[in-house]
């Protein structure tokens, strides 16, 4: 049988085996590194990484100390279900969420530097001094039949209540998450009209955006409408948006009716027209060589020269 | 080997878990350390149980387990909570019962 086999590779651990010495001498020092790491390391992640190693040390502890049972419980629920949930909350807080360096209380780490030392000292020393015979009874005869059918034996009929008392205090708990983890929702579900709705009330634009360059976005003088070769429109007719309610800063007062209401643009229609649209045709000479031209497009055609040089 | 050197080196990472909880911010970092502690004792109940001869240790063990389980699926719900409302998992950030 396969527990018998295992009973029997139990059994050959005994309390003094050298393997069992060389097992511990190499894990033991893992161990405490691990332990070290964990608490001086500063990610929370390495942190997690280290801990869950020294949770497989502990547990190879467990096995070699006739335990298997609880070996394997402690790989599965320790390092794997509850390492797991450390995880996650660690990613769900956020990575970067390090410890910060400042004490808040000052000499607080000498002080907890000290306290170790004196409790390691503490536990260590009595024990050393109480416990020097070597003298284990060891498990052979209490894991009889194997450790896990005697633990499931000893589970049920000595500490069924005490069994009973943790399965409710698993249901108390997970009971207890969902009513800390919940979160109420305020309002009805916002639905994709709302959304909607919302997005017209604040006045965004509705439609998609231009491509860049296309069209002049703004009325400014500044940001001239780029043509679809990629060059400025032209200095007077290609100041941009020159429709008639909301003439461009730039045009002048004196000479910005005639200009801009010119007829030469006929497909015009708004204020973010592409300026190009006939009057402009990717020339960048200045307003000069237009058949239009009248003494007032001098004025005009040195404010968007001006602003032509600023923008290029 | 003795197996006393078990019950030293559960003494060891007791304490490292105990300076780790009395040094660190992150609460969850410090949640860690109470693993470290509670392994600590279980390694310690698991070798009492072998130095025995009985199984009633690592029963005992056991219950430690699925104790140190609930407790970390409530202590992770209440950090989680805490750093709903205040955006952090510093345990220097909670001290409004101190004002």
């Amino acid at each position: 049988m396969t527990h018998e086999t295992l009973l029997t590779a139990a059994g050959a651990i005994t309390s003094t085996s050298t393997g069992e010495a060389v097992t511990f001498w190499i894990l033991a020092p893992v161990a405490v590194l691990t332990a070290l790491g964990m608490v001086l390391v500063r990610s929370a992640v390495h942190s997690a990484l280290l801990l869950v190693a020294n949770l497989f040390c502990v547990a190879v502890f467990y096995m070699i100390q006739q335990a298997p049972f609880l070996g394997f419980v402690q790989i599965i629920v320790y390092a794997g279900a509850i390492m797991v949930l450390f995880l996650f909350v660690l990613m769900l807080v956020g990575v970067d969420s390090s410890d910060s360096l400042v004490e808040t209380i000052r000499g607080q780490r000498l002080g907890a530097a000290i306290f170790g030392l004196g409790f390691a000292g503490l536990l260590v020393f009595p024990i050393g001094s109480a416990i020097n015979d070597g003298s284990a009874k060891g498990l052979d005869t209490a894991n009889t039949g194997g450790n896990v059918q005697a633990i499931g034996r000893l589970l049920f009929s000595q500490y069924v209540f005490v069994f009973e008392a943790i399965s409710a205090l698993l249901v108390v708990a997970a009971i207890g998450t969902m009513v800390l983890g919940h979160r109420e929702r305020e309002g009805g579900r916002i639905t994709q009209r709302d959304w909607m709705q919302r997005r017209f009330a604040e006045g965004a634009q509705v439609t998609p955006l231009p491509g860049p360059g296309v069209f002049a976005q703004h009325d400014s003088a500044n940001t001239l409408g780029l043509l679809p070769g990629g060059g400025h429109a032209s200095g007077i007719g290609g100041t941009p948006a020159a429709g008639p309610p909301g003439g461009p800063a730039g045009s002048g007062p004196a000479g910005g009716g005639p200009v801009d209401g010119g007829p030469d643009r006929p497909g015009e229609t708004g204020p973010g027209a592409p300026p190009a649209a006939s009057g402009g045709d990717g020339d960048d000479t200045d307003g000069g060589s237009r058949p239009g031209s009248d003494p007032a497009d001098a004025n005009d055609s040195a404010l968007a020269g001006a602003g032509k040089g600023e923008d290029r | 080997m003795n197996p006393a050197n078990y019950l030293i080196l559960a003494a060891l990472l007791f304490t490292i878990g105990t300076v780790g909880v009395l040094v660190r911010r992150n609460a969850i970092v410090v949640f860690m350390s109470i693993e470290l502690m509670l392994n600590a004792s279980n390694l310690t109940l698991v070798t009492f149980s072998r130095i025995h001869g009985t199984l009633d240790g690592q029963i005992m063990a056991f219950f430690v387990m699925v104790v140190a389980a609930a407790e970390v699926v409530i202590g992770l719900a209440i950090i989680l909570s805490i750093f709903r409302t205040r955006r952090s998992a510093s345990v220097d950030d909670v001290n409004l019962l101190k004002y």
